[in-house]
């Protein structure tokens, strides 16, 4: 049998507020996991501001920080600045923002907190739209999705625009480490969670955070969805330390994009083409990172 | 104690200096940036040991001080104007968040057009958002505001945030000889931050949260009796002030000259340097007539202007903003503060100063000519035709 590796600590009381199935609460957990109780988290109006239950009570065993929406960036650099000039050794700060909240209007802060190579890890969970607010499309919202603000009827066909390529954003300003994680493969989430929190300067972590009532998919088929996923090369798994791009979830053949559309509520409008479209999308992506993959660990260190 | 040559924006710099402030964080917008760039002096040299985060806003200037705050350490930040509105929404999560952050703001006209001149709209509108607001006449002054507003910010009955706001250029580019005291008196003065209710890494707590009505209501009125508690703190922070330093700024509204005075201009910021000769000039004449001074603007000092009704019939009101559709804002407070007053002068407000638009002695003794005139007028706009020219529209 094999070795159990995510660490047994729980950090996130059960008493949360998340909705059945939520991805983002997985996210969590699984994150303070990996980073353990001497962790600070910053974190901006997003699901969790909910999820963390109402004064006076917490769902979270570690200290929180409420910040305003677009100031995740910011936050986690003033609690860097302070730890450091009052000798706080060891403590992980962390900024968890939804995909809103860093893609959108905490775009600027993150680029700033980047810039300026904080040492702090930077989480954005990606629900693909502002579920808190009630499933209006956000710009990590894909192509063709259905959300109340991008609705299909008639000539509108959901989401006109494809989704914001935030690791690329991120990529461009050099991050000490940047990776991608899905909860439905919580050993490579974990091994990335503990490869963040050892590494010094400014990390981001992107995770994938299916969401059942925005999504449209029953709360039970959280994980099955997550590795497909994964497993159709919607959301590949990888890691990018020091520059070098490495895949870490690799199967022999990318399933069809059709399983993992169909299974949501918010692509049931979907035409054969639609799927078609995705699907070479996806594969240009895939081929992209394969090939980036190969450059890398042919350039010499 | 020292005395050198300092521009208002470096009495700033020499008064955060001397307050050790922690943590830093600022973004550059004129007037407001040779505050900030003498402070990255003093950290480069070694003489300030701070952390500088020099951000991409000022938005994220309040921010960084927010959440330095929130584990302990004493920030401070500068701005002016524009930057100052974009901190607005950061302004009430400071307050609310009961973060004890002291600023420097340099007042200046608000855009458009755009205008760098001295103006008080920037933090006029920020009023409501549960600073403190000291305005300042002097450079010597700032220093000391600033020194003064950190023990009143971090003291138990208050922890509040609080701006010193000094008028762009009139001050911030002007220099006057400035008393700095010596490391060991402010240290004696101002001992480091006893924080409270901070996060503690490896301890579950959170600072911020969520509510509903239930306990909303009775956060806001914690708030609010912290405002309350303020002018009896400051009275103390000023009297160990003198004890420490020799110098006295006389509270949150000194005056001057009221006694049997027939009529008494209240003014805010450097206009009262003026405004003081011109009194001297009218009392030389055998005409009555006393200076207020608002210096401590938020939370406003209502027994202190309600005394003035006790001294004069007739108080006149120097406003360097507008409130669109009402009359200046200082005017309206101590018209709301007179209301409850036992006598209730006729009170006029004057606008002057507005975008960096001199206040001259001229137009100071003009607002006292209508002020003893039979028939003082209740708003007026005192230099329009004089220094400026025709506007369309």
């Amino acid at each position: 049998m094999a070795k159990l590796t995510i660490p047994s600590q729980e950090l996130m009381y059960s008493g949360h507020a998340a909705c059945p199935g939520c991805g983002g609460a997985l996210a969590m957990r699984l994150l303070l996991k990996g980073l353990g109780p001497r962790t600070i988290v910053s974190l901006p109006a997003c699901c969790w501001t909910v999820i963390g239950t109402p004064y006076p009570t917490t769902a979270l065993r570690v200290g929180i920080l409420d910040n305003p929406f677009e100031a995740t960036g910011a936050s986690i650099s003033g609690l860097r600045a302070a730890a450091d000039v009052l000798g706080m050794k060891d403590v992980n700060i962390v900024g968890f923002a939804g995909d809103g909240g860093t893609a959108d209007i905490g775009l600027q802060a993150l680029s700033g907190m980047l810039e300026r190579r904080t040492n702090a890890i930077y989480v954005m969970y990606d629900n693909e739209a502002y579920m808190n607010t009630g499933i209006q499309r956000s710009g990590e919202t894909p192509w063709g999705a259905w959300t109340t603000t991008t609705p299909v009827s008639g000539d509108l066909h959901g989401k006109p625009e494809p989704k914001k390529d935030m690791m690329g954003i991120v990529l461009a300003h050099r991050p000490a480490y940047a990776a991608t994680l899905n909860p439905a493969y919580p050993e490579d989430f974990d091994r990335k969670v503990e490869r963040a929190r050892d590494i010094v300067g400014p990390r981001f972590l992107h995770i994938f955070a299916p969401c059942p009532p925005g999504w449209k998919f029953d709360s039970s088929e959280t994980i099955a969805l997550g590795r497909l996923a994964t497993d159709t090369g919607v959301f590949p798994l990888y890691e990018v330390v020091d520059g070098r791009l490495a895949i870490t979830r690799k199967t022999g053949a990318l399933k069809p994009v059709e399983e993992y559309l169909h299974a949501q509520g918010r692509f049931h409008h979907f035409t054969p083409e639609d799927v078609a479209k995705i699907q070479a999308q996806v594969r240009e992506s895939w081929d992209r990172l394969v090939q980036r993959e190969r450059e890398d660990l042919s350039r010499p260190h | 104690m020292t005395r050198k040559v300092l521009s208002g924006s470096y009495a700033q710099s020499y008064a955060a200096k001397l307050a050790r402030a922690q943590v830093i964080s600022a973004y550059p917008i004129t007037p407001q940036t040779s505050i900030v760039e003498k402070l990255a002096e003093f950290v480069a040299t070694g003489e300030l040991a701070a952390q500088f985060i020099k951000v991409e806003s000022e938005h994220s200037a309040m921010q960084v001080c927010i959440s330095a705050s929130a584990l302990g350490a004493r920030t401070y930040t500068a701005t002016s104007s524009q930057g100052l509105l974009l901190m607005h929404e950061l302004l009430h999560w400071a307050s609310g968040m009961r973060a004890p952050i002291v600023m420097g703001v340099v007042n200046r006209a608000v855009a458009p057009p755009w205008n760098i001149g001295a103006d008080h709209t920037d933090t006029i509108s920020q009023r409501d958002t549960g600073w403190i607001q000291f305005y300042a006449e002097s450079n010597q002054e700032v220093l000391d505001t600033v020194l003064e507003a950190y023990r009143l910010a971090e003291d138990p009955q208050v922890r509040l945030p609080a701006m010193v706001n000094e008028d762009a250029f009139y001050l911030s580019h002007t220099v006057e000889p400035v008393d700095v005291p010596d490391p060991e008196t402010v240290d004696r003065f101002l001992p480091p931050r006893e924080a409270h209710a901070v996060l503690v890494p490896g301890e579950t707590m959170r600072l911020g949260s969520f509510t509903g009505p239930d306990h909303y209501v009775e956060f806001r009125e914690r708030l609010a009796e912290a405002n309350a508690r303020v002018p009896k703190v400051f009275a103390e922070v000023e009297a160990e002030f003198r004890d420490a330093t020799g110098r006295d700024h006389e509270g949150a509204v000194p005056t001057y000259r009221v006694d049997d005075a027939d009529a008494v201009l209240v003014t805010m910021g450097t206009a009262t340097t003026t405004a003081r000769s011109v009194v001297d000039e009218l009392r030389a004449e055998g005409r009555k007539v006393g200076l207020a001074k608002i210096r401590l603007f938020r939370p406003f000092p209502e027994d202190e202007v309600q005394r003035l009704a006790r001294v004069a019939d007739r108080i006149g009101v120097a406003d360097r903003s507008w409130t669109f559709g009402r009359t200046g804002p200082v005017a309206t407070e101590v018209a709301a503060a007179l209301y409850t007053a036992p006598r209730r002068p006729a009170l006029t407000g004057f606008l002057a100063g507005i975008g960096g638009r001199d206040v001259t002695p001229h137009e100071v003794r003009r607002m006292y000519d209508t002020l003893l005139s039979r028939e003082a007028p209740t708003t007026h706009w005192v230099d329009l035709e004089e220094q400026g020219v025709k506007v369309d529209g």
